[in-house]
């Protein structure tokens, strides 16, 4: 078959080179060769990661878009020809990295925040104390005080299971599979140090990291990959995963090859076994299954700790969120379709799924109004870029986010999108062991920790500027935002007023 | 709460006093506790180092030995509840009746042999450890079960089986004997196998094409199959006062994956050479 496809991008090798051969050392896409003692290009493998243009010693290198002149043609774009022409040339589903990347409208664009003045003067977080401890566990409507004979007070029934979180911001499920040993470790650690709790994803914890135990939320996912008494047992809290925003209704799969010793072992499968996790859970049919598992997970835990379910947003999302909380989960995490992904089919990933913004607005509107919004612990989860997006996800009704892609980004992930090859430069999504030690342990801890920490220092500054002290008073007080540039009906979804309205 | 002799009927041969089938053991009514709180007391048995414990009165106490590690041996008299032995990890549990959905969900090792019929999903992603059924089980069953060096998982069923068993099979073995089939000629339901990349399915007898469903593939009996077969069947025979002889030299159909890699040529990527 002959190859109709351009290049991407082009490497260029400017005047001031050195000819150190770095730039073929970084790449991990076979794009760069030393030749004759120059760098050689073979554009059209090049993912534009940017891996070697920022190690280039000498500033030498550019990658710069292939632009070959078209005739205009906003509806065809590039992408698109290109896409047909592989799958012409394949036979393939297209296979995509990361996160949806086409140009719905972004609604946290959208929405503006609230300033205190005069009458309610705003508070300053660096003199005033400022609350943003938060709790991830189900709380009970009302709770009874009883006397006890010595004169002291003391709750009549124990609390619900609960999670001390110092942040508001979760490190969101990245498998081990999808990212490496390495990745994880920064992870755990970093959630350690800030006080808040990473996920593993469904692919199981390694053993290395049971010592993290009271850090991390495990998930049981449809393929029980890594799932046994202990690891449930060394959890701070379980996340039944029902659904991913990323790719919404599909299950995944690792393929064989990326199922190295360390990934078989975690996973409990042979080493080289493809690791299918099916679309749905073949024991939840119904939100009474669910209720089952819940239960099951519950029971195998002794009732200790918070168990929740983990639900893509899709145009049913309120109702499924009801039906988590009425089948007992303590915290229901709402993964929106920018959500991130180690590999999804393209047409998946861009096309299914509803903006987290919406998502989260209507359940918890919808969680209100069954009077069931207090039995659980909203997290949400899908493509939050900043503080500002944080600040926003939580006035619309989250108790907290979760962050998965900013986190890579911190570790230097450029969103190439080429995750699915394993090949990542930055050692991110990659099981190569090379590519891996490129993720260096303490920095990379640092990395996140300092990320959370800049959003929480950031959420006290805007909670200080609303003149509130605690995050606790920013749930879903949509009051406090106001929208430009929204219909009517997207407002009325949303909750929220149009700037300039009172 | 009192001891009781404890009769399992059958003995199996050549086995010492303590394996005969007997035992003296703690006898325990569900009858008027809820799930949590047998299951609770289950658990503190284990814990006080008890061995076996008999459960008389179970009508559908779910979570029974979900989640248990241990050595513990259980006897369940009635109908336990949906889940049963979820996540187990070691523990024994005899079932003298028939039990619901969800049996050995995601279990890690043990035993489960329930004396009557079961219901759907029994060995859902079952790891290691046995399952196993005198009667007939739902649909579903075995789904996504796999085997991890060291622990293959197996379920013999003795009766006729559903729809879509062992879909998704990533490892271990499904043995269908089919003695209750009463020349229904059906053992198995449709959609056999389906997606399945791993493990072995034995069904006693001969089973239509039609029923395989896609990724499943027949293959010849071989001498280590027949090995495979005495391996499971017999302490499987012995468990149900079956004759294991006749039932190993049966003639079976056995069904492995097509492929090991069911989507290797699925997708082709958006970014690079293609
Ligand atoms: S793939 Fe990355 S490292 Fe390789 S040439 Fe392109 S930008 Fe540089
Ligand atoms: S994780 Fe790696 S491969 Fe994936 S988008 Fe980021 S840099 Fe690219």
């Amino acid at each position: 078959m002959r190859n109709y496809l351009l290049p991407d991008f082009l490497v260029q090798v400017g005047e001031g080179c050195s000819a150190c051969g770095r730039c073929a050392r970084e790449c991990s896409f076979g794009v760069i060769s030393m030749e004759s003692g120059r760098p050689v290009a073979r554009h059209s493998r090049c993912v534009a990661c940017a891996r070697c243009v920022t190690f280039c010693p000498t500033g030498a290198l550019r990658v710069v878009p292939n632009q070959v002149a078209h005739r205009h043609n906003p509806y065809w774009s590039v992408s698109l020809r290109h896409d047909l022409m592989r799958q012409a040339q394949t036979g393939g589903m297209l296979l995509a990295g990361a996160g949806n990347d086409l140009a719905y409208q972004s609604i946290w664009d959208h929405l503006l925040l609230d300033a205190s003045q005069v009458t309610n003067p705003s508070i300053d977080p660096l003199r005033e104390p400022m609350e943003v401890v938060t709790f991830l566990g189900a709380k009970p409507s009302a709770l009874q005080v009883e006397a006890r004979p010595e004169g002291t007070l003391r709750l009549a029934h124990p609390l619900p299971p609960q999670i001390r979180l110092e942040v508001p911001i979760l490190l969101g499920a990245m498998s081990l599979g999808a990212v490496n040993l390495n990745v994880h470790r920064i992870l755990a650690r970093a959630a350690q140090e800030t006080g808040t709790l990473w996920n593993c994803g469904e692919g199981g914890l390694h053993e290395e990291l049971y010592e993290f135990g009271p850090s991390t939320v495990v998930q049981v996912a449809s393929g029980r990959f890594g799932v046994h008494p202990r690891y449930l047992e060394r959890a701070a809290a379980v996340e039944i995963k029902m659904g991913q925003g990323a790719k919404p209704g599909i299950g995944g799969h690792l393929p064989g090859e990326k199922v190295t010793a360390e990934i078989a072992a975690t996973r409990m499968i042979p080493e080289g076994a493809d690791a299918l996790s099916p679309a749905p859970h073949h024991d939840i049919y119904s939100i009474e299954d669910l209720a089952q598992l819940v239960g099951a997970v519950k029971q195998a835990t002794g009732f200790a700790k918070p168990v929740g379910v983990k639900i893509a947003a899709v145009h049913h999302v309120a109702a499924i969120a009801s039906g988590a909380v009425r089948a007992g989960a303590d915290f229901v995490t709402v993964d929106g379709f920018r959500g991130g992904t180690g590999a999804a089919p393209k047409v998946v990933r861009n096309h299914m799924g509803i903006p987290l913004e919406l998502a989260l607005a209507a359940v918890d509107d919808r969680l209100r109004e069954e009077g069931i919004r207090n039995e659980v612990t909203l997290v949400a989860s899908g493509g939050i870029r900043s503080s500002g997006d944080m600040v926003k996800a939580l006035a619309l009704g989250a108790d907290a986010v979760a962050v998965g892609t900013a986190a890579l980004v911190s570790l230097g992930c450029t969103l190439c999108q080429a995750c699915h090859t394993g090949r990542c430069a930055w050692g991110l999504t990659t099981q190569d062991p090379k590519l891996a030690a490129r993720q260096d342990l303490e920095e990379g801890v640092e990395r996140v920790g300092n990320l959370i920490r800049a959003w929480a220092t950031e959420l006290r500054e805007v909670l200080g500027a609303l003149g509130i002290n605690a995050v606790e008073s920013l749930r879903g007080n949509r009051e406090r935002l106001r929208a430009v540039g929204l219909d009517a009906e997207t407002l009325a979804v949303l909750g929220v007023q149009a700037a300039g309205r009172e | 709460m009192q001891r009781h002799w404890l009769s399992l009927g059958c003995r199996r041969p050549g086995a010492s006093d303590a394996h005969q089938g007997g035992t003296t053991v703690l006898t325990v009514s569900a009858r008027g506790l809820d799930h949590v709180s047998l299951n609770r007391l289950l658990a503190e048995a284990a814990a006080a180092g008890e061995r076996a414990v008999r459960v008389t009165e179970v009508l559908g106490h779910r979570y029974i030995g979900t989640g248990l590690g241990g050595e513990l041996s259980l006897t369940l008299e009635g109908t336990p509840g949906e889940d049963l032995g979820a996540f187990m990890d070691g523990p024994t549990v005899r079932v003298l009746g028939n039990a619901q959905n969800a049996v050995g969900n995601t279990m890690n090792s043990g035993l489960i042999a329930i004396h009557g019929s079961a219901g759907d999903i029994l060995g859902h992603s079952l790891r290691g450890g046995r399952i196993w059924v005198r009667g007939d089980v739902g649909y579903r069953v075995g789904i996504h079960m796999k085997a991890q060096p060291g622990n293959g998982p197996a379920i013999v069923v003795g009766g006729a089986a559903g729809d879509f068993l062992g879909e998704y099979m990533a490892g271990g073995v499904l043995i269908v004997l089919g003695l209750t089939d009463q020349g229904r000629q059906r053992p198995v339901g449709n959609w056999l196998g389906t997606g399945m990349h791993g493990g072995t399915i034995y069904v006693r007898g001969s089973v239509p094409e039609h029923r395989l469903g896609k990724g499943a593939g027949r293959e010849e009996l071989t001498d280590a199959d027949r090995e495979e077969l005495r391996r499971h069947l017999e302490p499987y025979c012995w468990e149900f006062c079956l004759d294991p002889d006749s039932l190993v030299s049966d003639s079976y159909t056995k069904l492995v994956p097509l492929t090991y890699r069911p989507y290797g040529r699925l997708y082709v990527s958006t970014v690079g050479e293609c």
